[in-house]
């Protein structure tokens, strides 16, 4: 919570939070279904409309209503984003962590394994994984959560390393606390804030990287509503209703702005010598 | 063991990793490629032509074995066949990569030549309305992603100037230099912008950690103009994580150029890859993840070393 205040109280860091705040609850809105109108469901004799009172975002080519289609598909990049970063820091902690623990052989092997799966461009690696398992919604989660795994494994194996040889982590060592307990209390519990802004930073990532293979087609499949997917669909249409690719084009950038924003200010107040070092 | 010593002992061994990783991934994807590359037509063949066909593609051989095959014959340049061009994969592969190595340059070259100059500006003006601008540009940069970006260009070329980047054909370089600018220029901005973004953050920052230092200081005393102290003493040490930076996003823009190439419709080796996943051409997924990885790889090695060259703490202390 203390965290939470100090984000609001960072000029850039409350631009951020409220963006989140804005975006999950939309995406909340759309999971209860209160989306104007059926993001799905095609009005024949309104297609391509620009937008008025009764749809504000304007129609797509099918007649869906613009707006419900962004808010689902706010609510498909949240889920999508969130789901691959929580898979990435778990997957990663956990080798990071026991990489540094465990040490020499196990620490060469492991970091090298990460070593490869970053010697890919990450799109190319996500590609590799659709390849492999077929475009949808579950691959992308696991396509984003895999390229990301090696960060957070070498965020955490290096302030691990020099935890690992802290006092309080021998004296603890000394009078027989187990191995789970030391992991988790000492070391994993001071590595909770270079986590925290790599989180917030994967996030961003993930969104962007969601919209980009939808945008391929490789992403969410239709007819499941994605703001990657929305905007290339925008584009053979863009000089007849520029309103398809605006909305869902200005939606990715906002949203992936709000978790880079809230990132950075997390770093300024986490780390007191990065104070007004970041842009 | 030095630093230098360790990358390189690491090196071919990460290679081998990321040729294991590819080989596997693409034998996990399911149905057999003679299927694959006939599509329905498969069904038509007799089990005799089928074998005949599996030999001459080898994928009659056990795994470990088509594996050894493919790595002795990547050394020779050998990356196999394509079904879909029924040509070398390797002269595909050479025909495709000019484009996106010029794409991903021009990129780069457009992102230091908009990125250093505006981190430094920003440094220089630290806390002013023109440091607040850069700033928040940059920030706007990062969080723009390529194919938004893309769109937008191509939406204000053709609605507002009525031109339409010419899209789908590629001149090379040396056959008409400025056609082909013509042709990349709109890609590059596309795929250098938040790039920029990040060289501009870094440089900033960069900047400000080196003003601060003694020598500086000493420097401006001693009477040196600003404009001196900025560009002769700062600016060649602040530029060093910038030239890491360069490194590890060189990559990043080679991958990046996949997205780009899909908006304009570039023949590069992203739009090759794009196309030979869906038309599920094995031997060119393999030859063309590897062989951007190897460029990957061998940018990052090239970085290091030429961050080890600039910063002799690397060189001599050990890491």
């Amino acid at each position: 919570m203390s965290i939470l205040r100090a984000l609001i109280r960072h000029p850039s860091g409350r631009i951020g939070v409220v963006i989140i705040g804005l975006y999950l609850l939309v995406a909340l809105a759309a999971l209860l279904g209160l989306t104007p109108h059926s993001p799905l469901k095609m009005f024949a004799i309104d297609r391509l409309k620009p937008p008025s009172l009764t749809y504000w975002m304007g129609t797509d080519l099918l007649g869906r209503d613009t707006l419900s289609r962004l808010m689902t598909g706010i609510g498909q990049s949240m889920y999508i984003a969130f789901a691959a970063v929580a898979f990435a820091t778990l997957a990663g902690t956990v080798i990071g962590l026991l990489a540094a623990w465990w040490g020499t052989l196990w620490d060469g092997i492991l970091m090298r394994l990460m070593d490869v799966l970053l010697a890919f461009p990450a799109i190319l690696l996500a590609l590799l994984i659709i390849a492999i398992v077929g475009p949808g919604t579950w691959t992308s989660i696991t396509a984003i959560g895999i390229v990301y795994t090696p960060i957070f494994a070498r965020v955490v194996r290096g302030p691990a390393l020099s935890l690992k040889q802290r006092d309080f982590v021998d004296a603890a060592r000394t009078f027989g606390s187990s191995q789970s307990y030391v992991l988790t209390r000492h070391l994993l519990l001071n590595l909770v804030a270079p986590l925290a802004v790599q989180v917030t930073l994967a996030l961003a990532w993930a969104l962007l990287t969601e919209a980009g293979l939808s945008f391929l087609g490789l992403g969410t499949q239709p007819p499941t509503p994605s703001l990657g997917l929305m905007l290339s669909e925008s584009k053979n249409l863009m000089q007849q209703a520029p309103w398809l690719m605006l909305f869902p084009a200005l939606t990715i950038m906002l949203g992936i702005l709000g978790f880079n924003l809230t990132g950075d200010a997390l770093r300024d107040i986490l780390d007191p010598r990065t104070q007004g070092r970041t842009a | 063991m030095s630093y230098l010593a360790q990358r390189l002992l690491i090196f071919p061994l990460i290679l081998l990793g990321v040729s294991v990783l590819v080989f596997v991934s693409i034998r996990l994807i399911p149905g057999d490629a003679i299927t694959a590359m006939l599509g329905t037509e498969a069904g038509m063949l007799t089990p005799a032509q089928r074998a005949s066909l599996a030999t001459y593609f080898g994928i009659d051989q056990p795994v470990w074995s088509q594996y050894l095959r493919w790595l002795t014959g990547l050394f020779q340049g050998d990356f196999g066949v394509s079904t879909i061009y029924a040509r070398p994969v390797f002269s595909v592969i050479l025909e495709r990569f000019p484009l996106t190595l010029e794409l991903a340059l021009l990129a780069m070259l457009i992102a230091l030549c908009v990125g250093v100059p505006l981190g430094v500006l920003a440094a220089t003006r630290n806390g002013r309305a023109s440091d607040l601008g850069v700033r928040l540009l940059a920030m706007l940069g990062q969080s723009t992603p390529s194919f938004v970006l893309g769109i937008l260009i191509i939406f204000v070329l053709s609605v507002y100037f009525g031109v339409v980047p010419s899209m789908g054909s590629f001149t090379p370089l040396l056959q008409d230099p400025l056609a082909n600018l013509g042709q990349l220029i709109f890609p590059a901005i596309t795929l250098g912008f938040a790039f920029a973004a990040s060289v501009t953050r870094i440089s900033r920052s960069a900047m400000l950690d080196v003003l601060s230092e003694d020598y500086v200081r000493t420097a401006r005393s001693k009477g040196v103009s600003a404009m001196s102290v900025v560009w002769h003493h700062a600016l060649p040490n602040a530029l060093i994580p910038v030239v890491t930076l360069s490194g590890v996003e060189f990559g990043y823009l080679l991958g990046g150029a996949v997205i780009v190439e899909q908006i304009f419709a570039l023949p590069g080796l992203g739009r090759l890859v794009l196309d030979a996943i869906s038309q599920r051409d094995y031997a060119l997924v393999q030859g063309t993840v590897i062989f951007i990885a190897f460029n990957f790889l061998v940018v990052n090695l090239l970085v290091d070393l030429a961050y080890a060259a600039l910063d002799p703490r690397i060189r001599l202390g050990g890491r």
